[in-house]
């Protein structure tokens, strides 16, 4: 009965365990090296990255992806990467106005006459969006809607590693070569060019110089990488029908239509941090997981009282309860 | 709720007023204070407690969120962020209503076992249980209804798999989907039913509840002896405060893990693609109920077979509700005239066992139905190589590691370019989710079948006398030092 | 069966519930309850994004000579008025001691960005301070007898500084915060 009982116990934890299942086929996300500064009991968010982070959004990721949850004030939010203690209200502070009013956004009001402007934002306004629908996104991204940004951090497993794993994670140049699949040809009379039919080239990806993550996996053979798709070992999908090599042993993850975004530079940090593609990756992963749950840090400080709350109350009781019960066998 | 005689006594001219009008103080002396509790009660019969501070949680917290959420397709997923982003504490109430229900359902299922192990579905307690199946029951329904309310994708899928089940029903099925969903799919018409729904349901369980505390009070507890109550004076103490207090201690043991999951887990017993927002073109590739129903899903997926007339679909369907309708008879089906496995050597063995069954079930349910139970068992794939020959569609297989992959690459090469090959790796043969989730829905079943036979085969241990006789014998047992007061 | 049990335990019990420990759990219990209490009662307060959209920008250069406009910030109403020269003789040559809640009309203007007062302009709340209703005003063609605005619910008057002249409301209509952004545009907040 024992033996039962342990069986039971270990089925239970191998339930739990099986749940959290990974996502099928990706690589495994990693944090960086040394872990988000947000994550564990007393975990808080690294404020300068924030402002880091969300000066990444605004001139890389805003373009394309919305993030129709947040509004400009939510940056000056307690805890948010623009707070400044001597404005409680964020609608008062300076600094939020200001980024606000960078963005033109299409005024949720009409004017005197009936029609929509455009103005610049006020901090109750939320984040302007690049599209007006999702048609218009779609038509201009090659028929894939960029995501809403807002609540990634909570839509991924492992959300921050996961952005951070697959904005760092595109291949590195020297995989990448070009092949010819049909040569150019002049139709037969080379004296006249309408009849002439360009080389047809494919872009192929050598899978033996791929380094994914920190595993030592090797992979042999080629990654057809279609036109307007790109290859991440962190997107989930499927590779095997892209793969010219042993379909039992293709490399991890996925295509997915956007291209790599970050270069080294690509923005130029106003703190005068060096934009690695690791650093602009790091920040506006962060940047994303406070947005997708900026109460994160309230919610584990007053876990903590909580804990402790319930701590005093269970150790009363029990005293309670033994000297209530003191002279009743049971 | 004349289960043992009232010891109420007004002591003032109000109270002797009221008592003669609205006898509500006497009500409540006789179920809640002094109600005679057999003293010998262990940890697992705290539960019931336990679930009702869920219930009130539950209610209060669902009455909160729906001051501040939107029932519509357009605004519900922006106005559940909202809540927890701009509303004063939204965050902590929706995390403590989104993680409560599975709070309540891990609360409840340890309260059906223990009913189950000893044995207080047996007469005279058999309405007692089946009201309790019944709170299961609209526990299920809520707790679904419930789980759309986010519109996330998980919640719309999830949903549209479930209301596809009454489309199984032959006849009609087809129209009572559509009744359901209010239209051919499911829309703002289907959402804000189900809203107005499972905010009605929670106070139909409360009224199941009220039903299930009086049929207990009738016959009065069950107790881990199985054992009926012989000397009120001897056998039980008054449930205040006795069982107030114990129950408490379990209370906020259990508001402890509770917390845990709350405040540091919010999200870790949900499923992060319902996070993105429903869009009925796209299903999440790994479509999964909540926790406390995958042994059901298990159940519902393992049936791939048809069985004469009836097709695999309606079958599982069939199967499904089968698995919670049998609870419903179970007072009759268990012929054993001992209450408590405490007594039951045999059928204490197959209870363990069914307990593992139920968690496999749910470990089958949240699997891939196609994927190998044990991995490291699964040999390699093998390579296929199917091709044209002659105008016919052939195939060649290569077995081992990387040389069968050059084996196969030197056929295709050899092939004349008519031949159009294509490789592609096959798993090798191996014991899938698939079937085991079908041997445990029979093992599932078989439990119950079992119960009959077993009760008029199996030779019970001797049972104690009296429950004081049997905390007596055991306080001598395990603690001579102490002498008994 | 002759005694119950809770007369068997009755005396037991009793003396022990002044027992130290069971006024501690007790209250450390109750201190709990007011704590979840306090966030369920919270809740109700305005959201942050309710709060945010509490301030308006308004033009005040279009509105007619001797109209007004009405705003909604934040679901309430306010009267932006473009008074006349003799509304605003009027509105200044009332003796303010005789009335009910005395204040000058000056005293009910904000300043423009250059310190100078722009008597043309004023702003006011657009409820009675009576029991809530919107007051007619010129718009709607009835001024009331002191030329400003009147409340058809219970019949109070308002001058055209907006202050209580006649009927049951207790206060002038208040004045909001405001400042002039520029010469013709006004920020309004609640």
């Amino acid at each position: 009965m024992k033996a039962f009982r342990i069986l039971t116990a270990g089925l239970a934890g191998l339930m739990i365990a099986a749940s959290a299942h990974a996502a099928g086929g990706a690589a495994h996300p990693h944090e960086p090296e040394e872990g988000w500064p947000f994550e564990g009991v007393t975990g808080q968010f690294d404020q300068a990255s924030l402002q880091r982070g969300y000066q990444v959004y605004q001139e890389v990721c805003s373009s394309c992806h919305s993030m129709k949850l947040l509004s400009y004030r939510n940056l000056g939010d307690p805890g948010g990467p623009f707070y400044d203690e001597a404005y409680p209200n964020p609608n008062d502070n300076p600094y939020v106005k200001a980024l606000a009013a960078q963005n033109e956004i299409l005024s949720p009001t009409p004017n005197e006459v009936g029609d929509y402007d455009f103005r610049p934002a006020t901090p109750a306004d939320t984040f302007r969006s690049p599209y007006a629908n999702d048609s218009a996104a779609r038509a201009a991204n090659g028929g894939a809607v960029p995501p809403d940004l807002s609540v990634i951090y909570k839509a991924r497993h492992d959300g921050a590693s996961y952005v951070y794993s697959l904005l760092a994670g595109y291949p590195d140049e020297d995989v990448f070569s070009e092949r010819v699949v049909a040569e150019a040809s002049d139709g037969g009379t080379p004296d006249d060019p309408s009849d002439d039919t360009p080389a047809e080239v494919q872009t192929v990806i050598d899978a033996s110089k791929l380094h994914i993550g920190h595993g030592d996996d090797h992979y042999e053979g080629y990654l057809i990488q279609n036109a307007g798709q790109y290859y991440n070992p962190y997107m989930p999908g499927d590779t095997v029908p892209q793969f010219e090599g042993d379909p039992r042993h293709a490399p991890p993850g996925g295509f997915l239509a956007m291209p790599p975004q970050l270069v080294p530079g690509r923005v130029e940090y106003s703190d005068g941090t060096e934009a690695t593609i690791d650093q602009m990756a790091y920040d506006v992963a962060q940047f994303l997981a406070w947005a997708g749950e900026p109460k994160q840090t309230n919610r584990k400080s007053l876990g903590l009282a909580v804990m402790v709350y319930f701590g005093i109350l269970a150790i009363l009781l029990w005293f309670s309860y033994k000297r209530i019960w003191r002279n009743v066998e049971h | 709720m004349s289960g043992h005689e009232s010891s109420y006594t007004p002591t003032n001219a109000f109270t002797k007023w009221l008592d003669t009008r609205l006898p509500l103080v006497r009500f409540a002396q006789d179920t809640a204070i002094n109600f005679p509790t057999p003293k010998n009660l262990n940890y697992w019969y705290t539960f019931g407690g336990i679930l009702a501070v869920c219930l009130v949680i539950q209610i209060l917290t669902g009455i909160i969120l729906a001051m501040h959420y939107e029932a519509s397709v357009d605004g519900a997923f922006a106005s559940v962020e909202r809540i927890m982003r701009d509303v004063p504490y939204g965050w902590l109430l929706r995390y403590i209503h989104a993680n409560g229900a599975s709070m309540f359902f891990l609360a409840v299922y340890i309260h059906m076992f223990r009913g189950l192990y000893y044995g207080s579905y047996k007469a005279p307690r058999e309405v007692l249980w089946i009201l309790g199946c019944v709170i299961y029951l609209l526990m299920m329904a809520t707790a679904f209804l419930g789980y759309m309310l986010p519109w996330g994708q998980m919640s719309y899928h999830g949903a549209n798999v479930i209301t596809s089940l009454f489309g199984a029903i032959p006849l009609i099925g087809e129209s009572l989907q559509t009744w359901i969903l209010g239209g051919p799919s499911i829309g703002n018409q289907t959402l804000q039913r189900f809203f107005s729904l499972h905010y009605l349901l929670p106070f139909m369980i409360a009224g199941a509840v009220i039903l299930h505390v009086w049929a207990l009070h009738v016959p009065g507890n069950n107790n881990p002896t199985g054992v009926e109550v012989q000397d009120v004076a001897k056998d039980t103490v008054p449930f205040h405060p006795y069982y107030t207090v114990k129950d408490a201690f379990a209370i906020v043991i259990f508001l402890i893990m509770f917390a845990v999951f709350v405040f540091y887990a919010p999200n870790v017993l949900g499923h992060a693609d319902n996070y993105i927002e429903a869009n009925p073109l796209v299903t999440p590739a790994h479509i999964v109920p909540e926790w406390y129903l995958l042994p059901f899903y298990a159940i519902l997926r393992a049936i791939t077979f048809d069985l004469g007339p009836i097709p695999a679909k309606l079958l599982g369907v069939i199967f499904m509700f089968a698995a919670i309708a049998v609870l419903f008879i179970l007072p009759w089906l268990d012929t054993s005239k001992v209450k408590s496995m405490r007594y039951r050597p045999v059928a204490k063995q197959f209870f363990f066992g069914f307990v593992a069954v139920c968690l496999l079930l749910g470990w089958c349910g949240a699997a891939n139905p196609d994927d190998a139970v044990i991995p490291a068992l699964q040999g390699d794939p093998k390579l296929v190589v199917s091709y044209t020959a002659d105008g016919q569609e052939a195939t060649s297989e290569y077995k081992g590691g990387g040389e069968a992959y050059i084996d196969a690459k030197r056929f295709m090469e050899s092939l004349p370019a008519d031949a159009n090959p294509s490789l592609s790796a096959v798993p090798a043969p191996t014991f899938m989710f698939r079937h085991f989730s079908l041997i445990l829905t029979f093992c599932y079943f078989g439990f119950f079948v079992l119960l009959f036979f077993l009760g008029l085969t199996e030779k019970p241990k001797e049972l104690p006398e009296s429950i004081h006789k049997s905390v007596l014998k055991r306080h001598k047992a395990s603690a001579s030092a102490v002498p008994a007061e | 069966m002759t005694d119950t049990p809770a007369h068997e335990h009755g005396e037991m019990i009793d003396d022990d519930r002044r027992n130290f420990i069971h006024i501690a759990t007790g209250a450390v219990a109750f201190g709990g309850a007011a704590m979840f209490a306090w966030a369920a009662v919270d809740q109700w307060n305005p959201a942050a994004d309710t709060k945010a959209a509490s301030a308006l920008d308004v033009d005040v250069s279009k509105i007619p000579l001797g109209g007004e406009i009405r705003v909604l910030i934040g679901g309430k109403p306010f009267f932006v008025r473009h008074r006349t020269a003799a509304e605003i003789a009027a509105a200044d040559s009332v003796n303010v001691a005789t009335l009910r809640d005395p204040e000058t009309d000056d005293a009910r203007l904000r300043p423009k960005a250059d310190g100078s007062l722009n008597p043309a302009i004023l702003v006011t709340s657009g409820s009675c301070t009576h029991l809530g209703c919107v007051p007619v005003g010129p718009a709607q063609g009835n001024t009331g007898d002191f030329g400003g605005w009147y409340c058809p619910c219970h019949g109070s008057h308002y001058d055209t500084s907006g202050r209580i002249r006649k009927g049951p409301a207790p206060t002038n209509l208040p004045v909001p915060d405001y400042n002039y952004v520029s010469d013709s545009v006004i920020n309004i907040s609640l």
